[in-house]
């Protein structure tokens, strides 16, 4: 069969490309939701290296998103199950690494092509069922969510056991679900939350403080952190973290920077502080954000007001005008309902 | 129940001096009519695949999908008829010898050549021939249409910006069809090149879904060459 992919050729240029594909020992995935993540926005405006753009480009973009199994000739699903799409797809196994860690792993719209596809061509064991009557804005971007499980598994595993007060810098996406997850796995926890925008920080209602970062009281101090920044930020976040922190505390990076962050390693050292990054999630993780949806389906809710905007895409333009919208809105998913 | 008749009727007589029918050339690794019909195979909304294909490559064109397509029990071949509404109504005959059709059943007629026909169009094909009666896929002209009775000069220029170019599918409530194909007088068939005119003389709406310009109908030699390096950008 013939498919048509949507690769980016060159900054904010959208071409489609046709590819023949194999039905069988595949499953075929008609994208139904998709979300715009940042790493979307860096290729879609050219704002990575050059040398960077060449390898990857042409490429079609997104890597959240949901879709609605058409055809199925594994007998792993039903026709008209809807499923989550995981990006990483590793291409060997590890007993100790995890798939997200091996460096083998490729990744879609990074290392091959995103979900802009007409169908998507999937091996069974890279798609997880999801309910069908869930919010599909919400679950177009279950990877994102993923991303803070998979971060919030790792801390579980890592930090000592005197959890009192977690704090989480960031207050964009990454921050809104990392400290809502955080506080519905960790009820018993005080969860604070540090940014830069008042009106940003209103919408963690759910958080039992909220800071802004040039306005914190001297009495407060933390047990653990996460570092949701990214970009530039990260360093003054970081300074900020390991200012805060109590000895022994652990430290989640989960912000992407473009730049190399200095770290004041020697109160590291002092406190003896134990700094993890996290990036991207695996299978396993993605069925674990699946169970928090079914468990705590007011955590669908509280995501609902992160959905920023829902465009149709029907056709090249629609693409354009959705990431362009997207690149101007402050805080906020943007789900495309591909229609394309 | 939704139908699909895959219209490969013609012997491709335009396609130069080739002895057997455009649909059947390779494109890629596989003919250009398997690729077609493992679009609509992937969809279980159709109840059966109908290729209409002229009566002496049947068994070849069978032959094809037992060699291409493993889980064909789906996909039937018929005959074809003689001009491109005979080929229609054989499908539609075919059709009717089934016991249990009913008023709201569709066909989606399209083209064995146009193998890079999306998901959003035959979608689209199901519902509007659902909520319509009928429609027809079609494009924006993008060249200046004249018009000539004569074959010498102009007889008039329609405004572009009401032409579109036909692609295909058509689709059409079955019973629909039928009966509006029965009105047509004889003489009026044998003009009736096209399958959605049986609407629109007959006072009958049909609703334009968007094609792409994409969708390509493989008819020249040219069109294969197009459609072999598209193929092989990726």
């Amino acid at each position: 069969m013939i498919n048509t992919i949507y690769r980016l050729v060159s900054p904010k240029l959208i071409e489609e490309v046709y590819g023949e594909v194999n039905l069988e020992n595949n499953v075929i995935v008609r994208p139904t939701h998709l979300s715009i993540c940042q790493a979307d926005q860096r290729y879609f405006h050219g704002n990575r290296d050059p040398e960077t753009l060449a390898k990857k480009l042409p490429m079609a973009l997104i890597h959240e998103g949901i879709g609605e199994v058409i055809h199925d000739e594994t007998g792993t699903f039903e026709n008209g199950d809807l499923v989550v799409i995981i990006p990483n797809t590793p291409i060997e196994d590890d007993d100790i690494i995890a798939e997200n860690y091996l460096r083998s792993s490729n990744f879609r719209a990074s290392g091959f092509d995103g979900f802009m596809q007409d169908y998507v061509i999937s091996d069974p064991n890279r798609l997880v069922k999801i309910p069908n009557d869930i919010n599909r804005e919400v679950a177009a971007f279950t990877e994102l969510i993923s991303v803070s499980a998979h971060s919030i598994s790792r801390f579980s595993k890592l930090a000592h056991k005197r959890k009192n007060k977690i704090g989480v810098w960031g207050d964009g996406n990454l921050g809104y679900i990392t400290s809502l997850l955080l506080k519905i796995i960790f009820p018993e926890s005080k969860i604070v939350v540090f940014g830069k925008n008042d009106e940003k920080l209103n919408l963690f209602t759910f958080a039992d403080d909220t800071f802004k970062i040039n306005e914190i009281p001297e009495d407060i101090k933390i047990d653990h952190a996460f570092e949701c920044v990214g970009g530039r930020g990260s360093q003054l976040a970081l300074d900020q973290i390991i200012d805060l922190i109590h000895p022994e505390g652990t430290i989640s990076l989960l912000g992407v920077s473009e730049y190399p962050v200095p770290i004041n390693t020697r109160m590291v050292l002092e406190k003896g502080l134990l700094v993890f990054g996290t990036s991207r999630s695996g299978r396993k993780d993605f069925i674990k954000t699946i169970e928090i949806f079914k468990e705590y389906p007011r955590v669908l809710k509280y995501l609902e007001n992160i959905v920023n905007d829902t465009i149709e895409i029907k056709n090249l333009e629609d693409i354009n005008i959705a990431f362009e919208k997207d690149f101007n809105s402050s805080f906020g998913k943007t789900v495309l309902l591909w229609n394309k | 129940m939704i139908f699909v008749a895959i219209l490969a009727g013609g012997t491709g007589t335009r396609m130069g001096n080739m002895d057997k029918p455009k649909q059947f050339l390779l494109l890629g690794d596989k003919p250009i009519i398997i690729h077609t019909i493992e679009k609509f195979l992937i969809n279980e909304k159709f109840e059966e695949i109908i290729v209409l294909s002229p009566k002496q490559w049947i068994s070849h064109t069978e032959d094809l999908i037992l060699k291409y397509i493993p889980n064909s029990n789906k996909v039937k071949v018929i005959e074809g008829g003689k001009l491109r509404n005979d080929t229609i109504m054989n499908a539609i005959n075919y059709i009717d010898n089934k016991p249990d059709i009913k008023e709201e059943d569709i066909i989606v007629t399209h083209d064995s050549v146009r193998p890079f026909i999306t998901h959003r169009i035959i979608e689209e094909n199901i519902k509007y021939a659902k909520e319509y009666g009928a429609c027809d896929t079609v494009i924006p002209a993008t060249d200046t249409i004249v018009e000539s009775t004569d074959g010498n000069f102009i007889k008039s220029v329609p405004n572009r910006e009401n032409m579109y170019q036909g692609q295909t599918p058509q689709s059409f409530n079955i019973i629909k069809l039928k009966q509006l194909y029965n009105n047509v007088s004889e003489k009026e068939k044998e003009i009736l090149t096209d399958a959605c005119k049986i609407f629109s003389i007959n006072n009958e709406k049909v609703f334009l879904v968007q094609g792409e310009v994409s969708n390509i109908k493989i008819t020249y030699p040219h069109d294969l060459k197009v459609a072999t390096s598209i193929l092989k950008e990726t």
